[in-house]
């Protein structure tokens, strides 16, 4: 159906990602006066988006400093954690542990996809900062891939730090892997082999099932 | 060094969320995103859908006064652009919904929990794409079987159960991001428990 991502290639598509990461916020100094705004998608704890004045900065979310930024009405400041040393940090911090990834904007592929196509001039050291960030991100892939590897047949597998391109990539692959292993390891739990046994077997699991699932859907989103 | 490092860039992550108070867009964006990552259907979250439409409609009326009083064209389109990004998300949630009934309709209307949590509207279309789906496989192929073979929903007359029909699969595993520390969970049934630390990505059978 129109607008919405194939299931079976990504649960999200690139454009959808980048929907959501455009409510993240960031800096802006306008260079002209408006009133405040007040959307309906993103509000302010403390109230509306400005007033806006003149080399004032300004928080917004990412949409909004865009669509200004088209319009020439401001400059977007980068966020701090795209600065050439940080980058160069995290970097270094990527290569050398194998195992752990460095914290990073969960959406930071996306968001420094945005500033690199609508802020090239506002950015410092555009190209040093744009092949950090791509190195970063191969660097980041490959270990996702090598850690992939060392997979078992388990219940619960946990990755701290993955942002929101690289779960994305990874989910529809995992989840049919650790399908395939739990399946290998539980020939008894196939279905359709002996259908009433299964349905015991369910019953019997119910209990614990149902208080898992009210705190699943209590604590986790997707 | 490192260490230091992290922590500065965790409390930029937190900025967002104590500055950004959660709207009903926000829970609607949550919404969607359940909707579309969990295999079978959720319940139809009427309240906050109902609370959504009425917030569309009365920023389109703003961007209509906009329009027609002349005013700062920038503001106007600004305001339409924040229009667009909630109608979007209102009508994803509403498709993914519809796209997973087309697809387990069926079982769906057989089992009172699933079809329970339908809403009204989707109710009136699980109803007719069934009718519809039956009267066109009818009409094509199962009326020029013999005749132990016409069920729509099952494979043969001897069939103790409808075994044409498709069932979500609820034993699987899903890929979730954890919000806030988790007491230890036993999953699977499992004598094995898990917790979980906020921030952090899992891979879960699904319960």
């Amino acid at each position: 159906m129109a607008g919405q991502s194939d299931p079976h290639i990504s649960l999200f598509s690139a454009e959808e990602l980048e929907f959501m990461a455009e409510d993240e916020l960031i800096e802006i100094v306008p260079n002209m006066r408006m009133d405040p705004l007040n959307f309906i998608c993103v509000i302010f704890k403390s109230g509306d988006f400005g007033p806006f004045f003149p080399q004032i900065a300004s928080q917004v979310p990412l949409w909004l400093a865009v669509a200004l930024k088209k319009r020439g009405k401001c400059a977007i400041r980068p966020p701090q954690w795209m600065s050439v040393e940080n980058l160069t940090r995290v970097l270094e911090g990527e290569r050398e542990s194998q195992g752990a990834f460095q914290v990073l904007p969960f959406h930071y592929v996306e968001i420094s996809r945005l500033l690199f196509d609508h802020a090239r001039e506002d950015i410092p050291d555009m190209y040093m900062v744009r092949s950090l960030i791509e190195d970063i991100r191969d660097v980041r892939i490959h270990k996702v891939e090598t850690s992939l590897e060392k997979f078992s047949g388990t219940s619960a597998v946990k990755i701290p730090n993955l942002s929101a391109m690289e779960v994305n990539i990874i989910r529809p692959f995992v989840g049919r892997a650790l399908q395939a292993f739990y399946k290998h390891d539980n020939p008894e739990k196939i279905p359709d082999v002996d259908r009433a046994s299964s349905a015991q077997t369910r019953a019997a699991n119910n209990e614990p099932r149902v208080s898992a699932t009210e705190e699943i859907t209590d604590r986790f989103h997707f | 060094m490192a260490s230091g490092a992290g922590e500065w860039s965790a409390e930029q992550i937190d900025n967002y969320e104590t500055l950004i108070s959660t709207t009903d867009v926000e829970l609607l964006k949550r919404a969607w995103r359940n909707e579309k990552a969990s295999p079978e259907i959720l319940p139809f979250e009427e309240a906050l859908v109902k609370r959504a439409k009425e917030q569309i409609q009365l920023m389109e009326e703003t961007v209509d006064d906009f329009a027609e009083s002349g005013h700062d064209p920038l503001i106007a389109s600004l305001y339409q652009m924040d229009l667009d990004r909630a109608q979007f998300l209102l009508r994803s949630y509403l498709r993914v919904r519809l796209q997973k009934i087309e697809k387990f309709m069926f079982h769906i209307w057989k089992m009172d929990t699933y079809r329970n949590r339908l809403s009204i509207e989707e109710e009136k279309f699980t109803e007719r794409c069934i009718r519809d789906i039956g009267k066109h496989l009818e009409e094509t192929v199962l009326s020029k079987l013999p005749d132990n073979y016409q069920s729509v929903l099952k494979q043969s007359i001897i069939s103790e159960e409808d075994d044409m029909v498709p069932e979500p699969q609820l034993d699987t595993f899903v890929v979730a991001k954890c919000e806030r520390a988790t007491r230890p969970l036993y999953l699977d049934g499992s004598r094995q428990s898990a917790s979980f630390d906020s921030r952090q990505f899992a891979i879960l059978t699904c319960l």
